[in-house]
């Protein structure tokens, strides 16, 4: 910081003896815009007339403070809220919390078959993915599909939500069941980042949608009829899961680009 | 505190033309909308007229990097969309008003704005100062509290302008703004068109012919996704003068030049 106005030069310049082409005039300016202590012996080297203009200033300031507008409220929380999640998400996160609770129930009542939690865990978060980043779901999406953040930080921030929603519900049905937390962690993060780099090519609810059925057609449906637990969800394949789950996420930051256009909206 | 000026606000500008695309392809769907197009647009105002059809809102699209064009070269204010680096900067200079504006039923037009703002990342700390004058400037002081499900069609059109020029956009892009404003709002509009029209590019597109003869400084006239036709709007007048089909000189001046191009073709 520049040292302090001399004295002599403020009083010069409270006076008018300063004028506007005096080299000293723009340096004192430009520190007395920035420097509360010097401000204040300005005002009280100040003339009279100026003295009574600041004090019409004051009133007049306080007047406007008094009966003008209210400053509007900051709502932190609320400004959050908008900037991480989509309201379309709301009716999705009700749906699946039905169906983690019902598949749950079932594996507590029939605790010889094949888990229902384990089964479902993979396809989990790819509902909320479909709704939260699509043309169908999210109303406002031509407006935001073109703005500067729209693409892969939006579409992540909005994933965050799903999963944070997600991933809580199936920890502690995991927990109440006793399985092996990778055993569901795992293939719901894999199949979270196949869908993601899936949906750069395709859109991601199309994207979602293919995994999804995929999944239940190929792998759920021959559980339920053979009741027995497919090898994809036992002990033995969770490090297969892990190297997928690292690849897919790597591949799908790479092809981050992908999510700018409306193409990935579908 | 000294507010640090960085140097993009400084830099001059490089460019000619805000909107610079030569041999345009644009596809909406699998039908090819916008199809060799070529069209420089400078400051100013700039009307796009066309009839249904046309390809006006997906040129629009493309122009604001919703779409990727199929074919052509695309450079908006001096970068090429292709320029995967610049993109981000580029989008964050832009301004766009769809012309099916979707909203958030329960966000209010001040939650709204300031959303658009930063997405479209200006600084923090200026938002909230930007978000109030582009609702005063729409004129929704008194409801920039209520919720965008409360609002009438023409306050949400305006709720949607708002957040188009909320900071302030080097290329606005306006598709069909006047849809549902009463005749003195589309008149104190058309007064804003033209105050955002110094220092900026914008580009409404419309089907009414009196806005873009009263608040536009040029008009393009597109058909089946070509350029048909460019000039001042005294040009359409003055062709619409005994000649044409409509209830003014610049309506006939419309059907003179979109009868003429397609006899043509």
């Amino acid at each position: 910081m520049t040292a302090h106005v001399p004295i002599a030069a403020l009083t010069a310049y409270a006076t008018g003896g300063l004028r506007a082409d005096d080299a000293m005039a723009w340096p004192v300016e430009a520190h007395l815009e920035t420097c509360a202590g010097c401000q204040d012996r300005l005002s009280g080297l100040v003339t009279a007339p100026v003295r009574e203009i600041l004090a019409e200033a004051r009133i007049a300031v306080l007047a406007q403070a008094r009966n003008g507008p209210r400053p509007v409220r900051r709502r932190r929380l609320r400004r959050l809220s908008h900037r991480w999640a989509s309201w379309s998400v709301l009716p999705w996160a009700l749906v699946t919390l039905i169906a983690i609770t019902a598949a749950f129930l079932l594996d507590e009542a029939f605790p010889t078959r094949s888990s229902a939690v384990l089964l479902l865990a993979p396809v989990a978060p790819l509902g909320g993915l479909a709704v939260a980043w699509s043309r169908r779901w999210d109303p406002a999406w031509e407006t935001v599909s073109g703005t500067a953040r729209a693409g892969i930080e939006l579409l992540l921030r909005r994933t965050v939500v799903v999963l944070a929603t997600v991933l809580p519900l199936l920890a502690a049905v995991g927990w109440r069941l006793g399985t092996n937390p990778a055993l569901w962690l795992l293939p719901c993060l894999t199949f979270t980042a196949a869908a993601l780099l899936l949906g750069g090519l395709i859109g991601v609810s199309r994207a979602a949608a293919l995994l999804g059925g995929a999944w239940l057609l190929a792998v759920v449906l021959p559980a339920l009829v053979t009741v027995r637990l497919p090898v994809l969800v036992q002990p033995e394949s969770a490090g297969g899961w892990a190297m997928a789950a690292v690849a897919l996420a790597a591949l799908a930051l790479l092809r981050a680009d992908d999510h700018r256009y409306q193409t990935s909206w579908t | 505190m000294v507010r640090a000026v960085s140097a993009d606000e400084v830099a001059p500008s490089t460019e000619a033309w805000q909107v610079e695309a030569i041999g345009l392809r644009v596809k909406a769907g699998s039908r090819l909308a916008v199809d060799g197009l070529d069209l420089t647009l400078g400051p100013g105002v700039h009307g796009l007229l066309g009839p249904n059809g046309a390809g006006k809102t997906t040129l629009m699209r493309a122009l604001s990097t919703v779409i990727k064009p199929k074919d052509g070269r695309l450079r908006l204010l001096g970068r090429d969309i292709t320029d995967r680096r610049s993109l981000r900067a580029l989008r964050s200079r832009l301004g766009y008003l769809p012309q099916h504006f979707g909203f958030y039923p329960r966000f209010t037009v001040r939650d709204y704005v300031e959303y658009m703002a930063w997405l479209r990342e200006m600084p923090a700390t200026a938002v909230p100062a930007a978000t109030q004058r582009a609702i005063d400037r729409v004129g929704l002081t008194d409801r920039a509290d209520s919720r965008l499900k409360s609002l009438s069609g023409g306050m949400l059109r305006r709720a949607g302008i708002a957040q188009a020029i909320v900071n302030e956009p080097d290329l606005l892009l306006l598709d069909e703004p006047t849809a549902g404003l009463d005749p003195e709002q589309r008149v104190e509009f058309r007064e804003l068109l033209r105050d955002l029209g110094d220092a900026s590019c914008v580009l409404v597109s419309t089907h009414l012919v009196e806005d873009v003869v009263a608040a536009c400084s040029n008009v393009i006239l597109v058909d089946q996704g070509r350029l048909v036709f460019r000039g001042l709007p005294g040009d359409l007048v003055r062709l619409g003068a005994k000649d044409g089909i409509g209830d003014s000189a610049a309506e006939r001046g419309y059907s003179v030049l979109l009868r003429d191009h397609r006899s043509g073709s």
